[in-house]
């Protein structure tokens, strides 16, 4: 680590707080860590949600066809979209710790080595 | 007798709205406070708020209406509209919390040429509104107007007592009224709901084979007199070939994509104080909105089974299917509180809606596109929301007001969500996670998609179609044509457009340096939250 971050207190003159961060490992880290887990989840979530309409649209005589008593594949095909969207969601909070571990520790390192962390970059906004 | 009932209760959620109302205003002092309620809404709260915003007379009136009309179709509406908030959630809450301040504009204009970039994200946050809230005031009217026939209270009443609240709310308790509004709403909602619920089980004796074999033979009667029976649980009562297919995945998109491109949704990310909290917050949405979509069924197939089609279309058609309901199985005081829990539904609705308009209005057009970025003197924005919030109230009870109960509103709501997917949504993705894209892309994406979707839905069945000569006023489809664009719903061609135009835009254009390099910017700040707004202490 010593050899990639400078000396506490020295920010590197004529660099952001922007151009620091961007270098950091642990910003590459987080943006790694971000795409493996909402990219596939997206991609998954996005067919299984478009497989109901298609499936229900191009295949009503499956869909129709009863599991339970007078309860047929559509209804809990539609029913299981929730509970898909309820793990998704819960596992995504769960990934999201490791998001966070690697936020702090980036605010964390730039305070130390002197960059203040104020509210900046207001042009445009 | 039940007019009294809800009259009581109605007033006493207006008077409790009121004194948090007068409560808030001490507390809108400054911008951040109107606009973002200090930013110091936990995430609970929000959560709750999210839902109180999004659940309108539209989902507790209209799906279950159309569940008990149409059986499973009606069900596939719920679906896709909790489905959606993965893309909030996965997508677009954090990095609109990190790197915003107001509004959906914030983030988009950050990279860019600002003032073109917001008059165009400014007039798609207007289109959207708007149309989404003369739906909701027509749908309140005409609601009020028929449960209280003959008792005095007309459409114009009504409609101009849902407005004239809405202004208050919004006027002078700003944001943190609103979201307190939308809470005791979502509150009550799903209090009704659970119990509405719970009284369906009750009366097949908490079996569900008793209540999916009664909701698997629901007998009618055809227009014509015939009697039908049918299975309610089987798909392609509404949506039928050839086209029904393809609308329903056309509707898809629309909500997938258009959520998380709703202005009013996506304002309530700035009212918490991080991005970890908007996190959250959505979290808490989806498990109250994916329970509110569950409990549909025993709302729409109970009203199916239970109160019957043929006596809910002579009583007031299906909107009117979950009160009925009510009253078909506790009688007249649970119809009275289910009709006063419709009433506050819209108005939190409305008042979200409003929030978000004259917002986008006075932070994005007058101050950053006409005045350059400066408040002249301090206040000046907050002063301008409160006219916008004003005058947008107002145009919106005359064009209610205008159009009449009978008006066909399907549309605009539609019309709000395509809008939303196919202008709003393409951009903010873009601009978060592309590095290439530029000020070009930006407003032709959001020009493509605005545009391409107005004109779907114009030539679409919506609007053209030819009626019998039976059908008149205010009913009838403006362009008596047959339609040129086959789908209700045009999510399935515009939002393709609204990318391309982004992506057209953005190679037409030169690459541009400073975008690129407040790329860099925006991606730490969107990813980390360094420089985000903070919380305002009171």
């Amino acid at each position: 680590m010593a050899t990639l971050n400078p000396a506490p207190n020295k920010v590197q003159p004529g660099k952001t707080k922007w151009d620091r961060v961007q270098e950091m490992d642990e910003f590459r880290l987080l943006i790694l860590a971000k795409k493996e887990f909402v990219l596939p989840a997206t991609v998954f979530f996005v067919v299984y949600y478009f497989l109901l309409p298609v499936l229900v649209g191009y295949a009503p005589a499956l869909m129709s066809r009863k599991v339970w008593g007078p309860v047929n594949i559509a209804y809990l095909f539609a029913l299981s979209q929730f509970f898909m969207a309820w793990i998704i969601a819960f596992a995504y909070v769960g990934a999201a710790r490791k998001f966070d571990k690697y936020g702090a520790h980036i605010l964390d390192t730039l305070k130390k080595e002197g960059y203040d962390d104020r509210q900046d970059g207001k042009e445009g906004l | 007798m039940h007019f009294d009932m809800t009259l009581t209760l109605f007033l006493t959620f207006i008077a409790i709205t009121l004194g948090i109302t007068a409560w808030a205003s001490g507390r809108s002092k400054s911008s951040a406070s109107f606009f973002a309620a200090g930013r110091s809404i936990t995430a609970w709260q929000n959560g709750v708020a999210v839902a109180g915003d999004y659940m309108s007379a539209a989902s507790f009136l209209g799906i279950a209406g159309l569940i008990a009309f149409f059986g499973y179709d009606g069900f596939m509406y719920s679906v896709g509209w909790l489905v959606a908030y993965l893309t909030v959630l996965l997508v677009v809450a954090e990095p609109l919390r990190n790197a915003g301040k107001y509004t959906m504009a914030d983030v988009l204009a950050y990279r860019m040429n600002p003032r073109p970039v917001r008059a165009m994200a400014s007039l798609s946050t207007l289109v959207v509104s708007t149309f989404y809230m003369i739906a909701q005031m027509i749908g309140a009217g005409s609601l009020v107007a028929l449960l209280l026939k003959g008792s005095g209270v007309s459409f114009h009443t009504a409609v101009t007592g849902v407005g004239i609240l809405m202004i208050i709310y919004v006027v002078f308790g700003g944001m943190l009224a609103t979201t307190w509004v939308q809470i005791i709403k979502a509150v009550l909602l799903m209090a009704g709901t659970i119990l509405l619920s719970i009284l369906v089980m009750a009366h097949f004796h908490f079996s569900f084979y008793e209540f999916f074999t009664a909701v698997s033979n629901v007998t009618y009667h055809t227009p014509d007199g015939k009697t039908v029976v049918k299975d309610f649980m089987t798909p392609g009562l509404r949506f039928k070939l050839p086209y029904g297919p393809l609308e329903l995945i056309s509707l898809g998109v629309a909500l997938i994509f258009g959520t998380a491109g709703l202005p009013h949704i996506l304002v309530r990310f700035y009212t918490v104080p991080d991005a970890k909290t908007a996190r959250f917050s959505v979290v808490w949405a989806m498990v109250i909105i994916g329970t509110f979509y569950i409990l549909t069924t025993f709302l729409g197939f109970g009203a199916a089974t239970i109160v019957g089609r043929d006596y809910i279309a002579k009583n007031g058609g299906n909107n009117m299917s979950a009160p009925l309901l009510a009253k078909a199985i506790a009688g007249d005081v649970f119809f009275a509180f289910i009709c006063a829990i419709a009433f506050a539904t819209i108005l939190a609705v409305v008042a979200g809606l409003t929030i978000s308009a004259s917002t986008s209005f006075a932070h994005d057009f007058w101050t950053n596109v006409i005045h350059n970025g400066k408040e002249r003197k301090p206040g000046e924005e907050r002063l301008v929301a409160r006219l916008a919030a004003f005058v947008v109230g107002l145009v919106a009870i005359g064009i209610a007001i205008l159009l009449g109960p009978t008006a066909n509103v399907a549309f605009l709501v539609a019309l709000a969500f395509a809008v939303a997917a196919s202008a709003n949504l393409p951009v903010i993705v873009l601009s978060i996670y592309w590095k290439r894209f530029n000020t070009a892309g930006a407003v032709m994406g959001l020009a493509f998609g605005l545009v391409g979707s107005i004109v779907l839905i114009l030539i679409g069945p919506s609007v053209m179609g030819i009626d019998p000569p039976s059908v008149v006023g205010a009913a009838r489809h403006p362009i008596q044509m047959a339609p040129l664009f086959p789908l209700e719903n045009p999510g399935l061609l515009s939002v393709p457009i609204g990318f391309i135009g982004a992506l057209l835009g953005t190679f037409l254009g030169t690459v541009d340096p400073h975008a690129v390099q407040r790329f860099e910017e925006l991606e730490v700040r969107a990813n980390t939250g360094l420089g985000s707004e903070k919380a305002v202490a009171h």
